[in-house]
């Protein structure tokens, strides 16, 4: 499986932005997060095939950043920050109640992550890049609940409005 | 700032993301610890310091690749800038006050290190670097005592293979960045990759993806600390009990340089000396790990004498007393031209020129080839200008002919590859996309058996006589630049006469400033060729006629007339022509692409001999067996693809009775009447600069000093040589701190001095071909048949690979057929499946894989593989070799 005519139409245009096309291996590999919920193995090897890279290089580049995710995430990625403002808020109360919370769900991924620089909504969390806080365990999991019934509309999980927009 | 985020994604990117070195003509000054030295403007201040005898410790800078700065050891202080500097990354400018052993650089140093200790288990007594190790030699150097440190380390699973050879200790790794920049930057194979961040940062491949890279051993080599170990010498031995030799490799007519290391009379090691004209520090892996086959089982270490039931051992006067009653029944009863000798092509020029003279001069043959039908004509070959592989980087052009480099000659490949990235523009003219297509700057495809086509509108665009689109294209590429047109020369496939390729040479020697580097890959074929291992030709890169007098005065006379190639001889020696076959280091039931002829010339032939390392040489058929030594067991002198000449070295002491092929050829010709005084290797270098013209010179006492070796012919380059012995390890490439750090550079040997007054010049013109050439007949396109191109792969069922455990384990060996996607679906089957093949010749049965680098219509054959394949179905004779594929249903 390679780039659809759509997807490779948009790839021909986040390349022609830059230089060199390397450049574009980030928003590439929006792209394909989007594309698949999260970055997998045939989206490396897409990313690379269409740069002219090795996948060696694309993943190792992709390895770098914590935003792009190596395993599935479902739909919803919740940062919950615990650094030094959160934590003395909560944060770390924060986040084990949505970890037990959502310990079983497929598309609701918590992770813990370093200052936001959201200490002014200490306890804070980011609902796929989304700033929330401060909020309770009762009001997260609402806000959480309320993205999931799709009441709340959430950006995707690279934190694109569309995907693969960056 | 959305507006500054535009504008920075719009900048024009012109700047690479590296420090740019580019020393320029200005000379400027600079002081380094309070030493005022002159220097190139523009160069790294860490190169300019080691160049003027300070060593500023770094483990991520190395000579050979671009700066990158990461790992921070090589701090220095230099007046009126902010902090410490990186002196990798810091290009000097005129006036710099530099100081590299300030209290500030000092803790600067110590604290790098200590950090980079942090996180390195110390497990010395157990690393295969230890003992060798730049970490370990300049945490004594410059670092801390003793660690702070006194939490766990850290733990990964260890080692890891990331290759069939290479092993990641992810543990020891300081993320220097050397083997992943060699990858990408040097080898073109970015396979390996940091990856992670953080204290989490390692080396990895993608999975399923490994370091399957001909040049991965050099990652080894140059891996600071001991993260990467390579499979095949991992804990054979220690530093300490190796003992080393300068020598070349000769496992391509490359010729690199290195560092051959053994221990108990066993080669371990051979790791790549700088030698900047040649290698640069890089092996390739086949070179790097084809040592191993000199401690082969399956040598002949006796001499054998055939006797009822197979060979049995006999003694040296017993079977060189057979050896020279069969030279000599055949040249009393049927005249010299019942003899033919095969091979040569992987001894020294010194065992080349004994069996030149013995053949040539006493037996008065010259049925002789040292080349098996896979090369090119001896005299298109030594006629033609010859390029040095330095010209590769100053050149206008680079056109690539008839061979893939990477497969045949690795590391010219490297320096191919590097060139162009210099951007000297590449010309590949292939029938299919190969290892030079990602590089090249224009590539020409041609059907099999046509070369010459595209070939003729190419040396008509590089000698301005013609225009259009795509003719100035080129030409723009090619102008505005000075310098040589190099052409690297070589034979299409196995599977079509050389003709072609004979024709597209001549139509580029036509070229203004054209040299050539011819692509004739077996290890010594050049100094075979140039001593006189070939029909028609006489030592030193002259003809029989031209020679005549000059070599016939030591030789005591020369063979009267031209004789037989080595398709000729093997011809003759079916029809029961040649009655008596020497085989002098050659395997020709794998090497020669006609199978099926060489079975029946052995069949037929009267006596075999065979001068060489392994007695299965000639199948079943040798009557004589007499073992020679082979690379590492004995000195001499090689000759690259370039012309030079270089000393090759004894590292270890023989097994049995082996003896040097020419003082066997000595002890022949001693039977048969003529004695060529020669005892020691100085003396037959002695008589080969005094007979063979084009090495006019070359004597021992140059070839011992000349640290590069020579080029020939001499007089041409003697202001090439650099003189003086090289200090032994100073070249290899993960640079041990020299000893006494800041002394003075070591002064050139006192030898120097004594340069020769004046290199003589060849007594004999040297030969020279400027064509004319036939053309090849074109053959109509048979829409329903694929046309064959048979050639080479590095790894095969080559001997030195297969008895050369470490390689074997890896290397493909069975025949297969590749063909494009297209063709591979219109016969219908899937990759792997085995399909009937039918060429004029035979009918046999292959596996078929689809790949993506040939195009439709053509089917590529490896050359070097065991089974079915190039031997049975080509017909040699047949201009090109076309091929039926049926199912097997």
């Amino acid at each position: 499986m390679a780039f659809s005519g759509t997807e490779r139409r948009r790839a021909e245009e986040i390349v022609a932005r830059y230089p060199q096309s390397r450049s574009a291996t980030l928003p590439l590999l929006f792209l394909v997060q989007d594309r698949d919920g999260w970055v997998t193995p045939q989206g490396i090897e897409d990313v690379a095939d269409f740069l002219g890279l090795t996948p060696a290089v694309v993943l190792g580049t992709c390895s770098f950043y914590t935003m792009f995710k190596l395993s599935p995430v479902g739909k919803l990625v919740v940062s919950v920050c615990t650094n030094v403002s959160c934590l003395v808020n909560g944060g770390p109360q924060l986040h084990e109640h949505l970890r037990r919370e959502y310990a079983r769900s497929d598309d609701v991924f918590i992770e813990e992550v370093e200052c936001l620089a959201a200490c002014d909504r200490a306890p804070a969390l980011q609902i796929n890049y989304d700033f929330h806080g401060p909020l309770t365990g009762e009001q997260a999991v609402d806000l959480i609940e309320r993205h999931r019934s799709g009441e709340l509309t959430a950006r995707t999980i690279s934190g694109t409005a569309t995907g693969g927009e960056v | 700032m959305s507006t500054d985020a535009v504008r920075m994604s719009q900048w024009p990117s012109e700047q690479p993301y590296v420090i740019p070195v580019a020393p320029g003509p200005d000379v400027a000054t600079v002081t380094i610890d309070g030493k005022e030295v002159q220097v190139p403007r523009g160069e790294l201040l860490i190169k300019v310091a080691q160049d003027h005898g300070t060593y500023i410790p770094r483990f991520c800078w190395h000579e050979r690749m671009k700066p990158v700065g990461m790992c921070r050891m090589c701090l220095v202080e230099v007046e009126g800038m902010r902090g410490l500097q990186i002196s990798c990354a810091t290009p000097v400018t005129d006036g710099m006050v530099v100081h590299t052993q300030s209290p500030g650089v000092k803790a600067a140093q110590d604290g790098v290190l200590e950090f980079l200790l942090v996180n390195h288990p110390l497990d010395c007594p157990v690393c295969d670097r230890g003992g060798e190790c730049p970490l370990q030699d300049q945490t004594l150097a410059f670092g801390p005592g003793e660690s702070r440190f006194v939490e766990e380390k850290r733990h990964f699973e260890k080692p890891i293979p990331i290759s069939e050879t290479v092993l990641l200790d992810r543990e020891r790794c300081i993320q220097c960045g050397r083997c992943t920049r060699f990858a990408s930057e040097i080898a073109g194979d970015a396979l390996i990759h940091f990856g992670g961040r953080g204290s989490g940062t390692e080396v990895m491949t993608y999975p399923d993806e490994p370091f399957s890279s001909y040049f991965a051993g050099n990652t080894v080599q140059i891996c600071p600390v001991g993260a990467l170990t390579a499979s095949p010498y991992r804990f054979r031995a220690r530093p300490w009990d190796l003992d080393s030799v300068e020598t070349s490799c000769q496992q391509c007519a490359v010729g690199c340089r290195g560092a051959l290391e053994s221990t108990s009379n066993r080669l371990v090691r051979l790791l790549g000396v700088d030698l900047d004209p040649v290698n640069q520090g890089w092996l390739c892996d086949r070179g790097r790990y084809a040592y191993e086959w000199v401690h082969s089982d399956a040598r002949v270490v006796t001499p054998r004498l055939a006797r009822e039931g197979g060979l049995a051992e006999a003694t040296w006067p017993q079977a060189l007393d057979a050896a020279a009653e069969a030279l000599r029944r055949a040249r009393d009863e049927h005249g010299p031209d019942a003899i033919g000798v095969l091979g040569g092509a992987r001894g020294t020029n010194e065992d080349a020129y004994a069996w030149a003279r013995l053949a040539k001069g006493v037996l008065r043959t010259d049925n002789v080839d040292a080349q098996l039908d896979d090369g090119l004509p001896a005299e298109v070959v030594l006629g033609l200008p010859r390029a040095s592989i330095d010209d590769l980087d100053r050149a206008a052009a680079i056109v690539i002919v008839g061979s893939d480099p990477k497969e045949t000659l690795p590391v010219l490949y490297l320096r191919i590859r590097a060139a162009a990235e210099a951007g000297v523009p590449v010309v590949d003219v292939s029938t299919h996309d190969n290892g030079c297509t990602p590089f090249a700057a224009c590539s020409l495809r041609h059907r099999p058996g046509e070369v010459a086509t595209p070939v003729a509108a190419l040396a008509e665009v590089l000698g301005g006589r013609t225009t259009g689109s795509d003719a100035d294209r080129l030409a723009a590429l090619v102008a505005d630049r000075d310098g040589p047109v190099v052409v690297v020369l070589g034979r299409p496939s196995l599977a079509e006469p050389a003709t072609a390729a004979v024709h597209a040479a001549a139509l580029l020697a036509a070229v203004p400033a054209v040299r050539f580097l011819p692509a004739l890959h077996r290890g010594n074929v050049h100094g075979a060729l140039d001593l006189g291992l070939a029909p028609g030709l006489l030592p030193g890169r002259v003809t029989l006629d031209a020679g005549r007098a000059h070599v016939g005065a030591v030789w005591g006379g020369v063979p009267a007339a031209r004789g037989l190639d080595a398709r000729g001889i093997l011809a003759a020696a079916a029809d029961g022509r040649i009655r008596t076959l020497v085989l002098l280091g050659c395997d020709p039931l794998t090497d020669f692409p006609d199978r099926p002829l060489v079975e029946r010339a052995l069949a037929a032939v009267g006596t075999v001999v065979v001068v060489g390392a392994f007695a299965d040489a000639a199948g079943g058929h040798a009557d004589v067996v007499l073992p020679t030594t082979v690379w590492g067991e004995q000195d001499g002198s090689g000759t690259n693809l370039e012309g030079r000449v270089q000393r090759l070295a004894r590292k270890v002491t023989p097994g049995g009775a082996a003896m040097e092929a020419w003082r066997i050829a000595g002890e022949l010709a001693a039977r048969l009447g003529v004695d060529f005084d020669l005892e020691l290797t100085a003396e037959v270098q002695d008589e080969i600069a005094r007979v063979a013209p084009a090495f006019a010179g070359v004597d021992a006492a140059v070839l011992r000093r000349a640290r590069d070796g020579v080029v020939l012919p001499l007089v041409d380059h003697a202001d090439e040589i650099a003189w003086g012995p090289a200090p032994l390890g100073a070249g290899v490439s993960w640079e041990p701190i020299p000893a006494g750090a800041d002394a003075e550079p070591v002064p050139a040997d006192a030898e120097a001095a004594a340069t020769p007054t004046g290199p003589p010049a060849p007594p004999v013109a040297l030969w020279e071909w400027r064509g004319p050439a036939e053309p090849a007949p074109t053959v109509p396109v048979d829409a329903y048949a694929l046309r064959v191109v048979a050639a080479r792969t590095l790894y095969g069922a080559d001997r030195a690979v297969l008895e050369s455990p470490s390689l074997a384990a890896f290397a493909p060996r069975d025949a297969v057929l590749l063909v494009s996607r297209t063709d591979r679906d219109r016969i219908g089957v899937a990759d792997g499946d085995r399909v009937r093949v039918t060429s004029a010749r035979a009918t046999v049965e292959l596996p078929v894989v689809a790949d993506a680098r040939i195009p439709q219509g053509v089917a590529f054959l490896p050359a070097n593989r065991a089974g079915a394949g190039i031997g049975d179905l080509v017909d040699p004779d047949a201009a090109v070799t076309d091929l039926r594929v049926e199912t097997l249903r």
